[in-house]
């Protein structure tokens, strides 16, 4: 079906798009019908920058399976790289 | 047979409030007069889907304009005017019925047209159609291709831009409905088609519901898992004899 769900986070950061970086603030998060991807459903991420207008996007669409690895990825490479850069691992 | 010759190109057409917006118009290369066919996109917008989808009716003997609903959004691509739409919580249900009046009125203004004009469309543009056939004038056909939340259950799901359960609109349907259904769909569930059966056939309409085992929501998208051959080719004949007996005949090559 058609969903209508949005969840919007705000951010701090750049994406890079096909040749330029460009600064985010948002990024819009959703799950329904792709628009290129071959899936039925998908999990849609736009990075936008909402200050600028937000009318440019940096987008992705991933299955649902994928999307949840990514989530896991994320939360790894986060808690690794807060405790090295924290000096809490000492190799 | 199908009509083998056709035309398709983007046209400008009147849309709500007499904003200027731009659709797809197919319709067969004949000298006979054709009915013709508002479609009506999904949820990701005025997608290569909807395209496709309008040149196979104008495929199958009917004239087609599929409107373009983020075309405010513009100017940039589809999907960016999808994306710009979504976050702003989609379209609303007075602007679509706007563009969808726009829409059928293009239709009869052209020269090949026989008068008469269908609705037709995908998941939320099912849904839309079905508010088309409850609340707009002349309309003479309808069909409505899973369109989920006709019937209201959440009530989340009445928001500024959709503050109606269109079944609540059915005494107003004044044309013959065709409706086209997954068994395996959860939206609309086959509990919910029932249930709009129902009505239906309480207020004494002319309806035809089709339902697929097998199927489930979609299954005319050929690029994605949900599509079942069987299912949709069985559909589409469905859909083409439908709209030849209500806005046809239709025409053919010979």
């Amino acid at each position: 079906m058609c969903s209508y769900i949005v969840e919007k986070v705000a951010l701090y950061g750049s994406a890079k798009g096909l040749s330029d970086w460009k600064t985010v603030d948002t990024a819009h998060v959703y799950f329904d019908h792709p628009y290129h991807a071959p899936l039925d459903h998908a999990l849609g991420i736009d990075f936008i920058n909402q200050a600028n207008g937000g009318k440019d996007r940096i987008a992705v669409e991933l299955s649902a399976e994928t999307a949840r690895e990514l989530v896991k990825a994320i939360t790894a490479a986060l808690d690794r790289g807060e405790m090295e850069h924290a000096g809490l691992n000492q190799y | 047979m199908s009509y083998l010759g056709m035309v398709t190109e983007i046209v400008p057409f009147t849309a709500h409030n007499g904003d200027k917006g731009q659709a797809n118009y197919a319709r067969p290369t004949t000298k006979e007069k054709v009915g013709g066919v508002v479609l009506i996109h999904h949820m990701p917008g005025w997608d290569d889907w909807i395209q496709e989808a309008a040149r196979k009716i104008a495929h199958y003997g009917f004239a087609c304009i599929a409107p373009d609903l983020y075309f405010r959004e513009g100017p940039c691509s589809p999907d960016d005017a999808a994306a710009r739409a979504r976050a702003k919580g989609g379209v609303s249900d007075e602007q679509v019925m706007g563009d969808v009046a726009g829409a059928m009125a293009f239709l009869r203004a052209q020269a090949n047209s026989n008068g008469k004009v269908a609705v037709m469309g995908f998941c939320s543009g099912g849904r839309q159609t079905y508010l088309a056939a409850s609340t707009l004038e002349h309309v003479d056909a309808a069909v409505d291709c899973w369109g989920g939340r006709v019937i209201v259950e959440d009530p989340a799901d009445i928001t500024p831009a959709r503050p109606v359960a269109p079944i609540e609109f059915s005494a107003g349907i004044k044309s013959p409905l065709l409706g086209i259904f997954g068994n395996d769909d959860p939206n609309p569930s086959p509990k919910q088609v029932n249930e709009t059966e129902a009505v239906l056939k309480k207020l004494g309409k002319t309806y035809e519901f089709h339902r697929y085992d097998g199927a489930g929501h979609g299954f005319f998208a050929v690029d994605r898992p949900a599509f079942r051959v069987e299912q949709a080719k069985a559909a589409w004949e469905k859909v083409i004899d439908f709209l030849d007996r209500t806005i046809g005949p239709r025409a053919r090559f010979s």
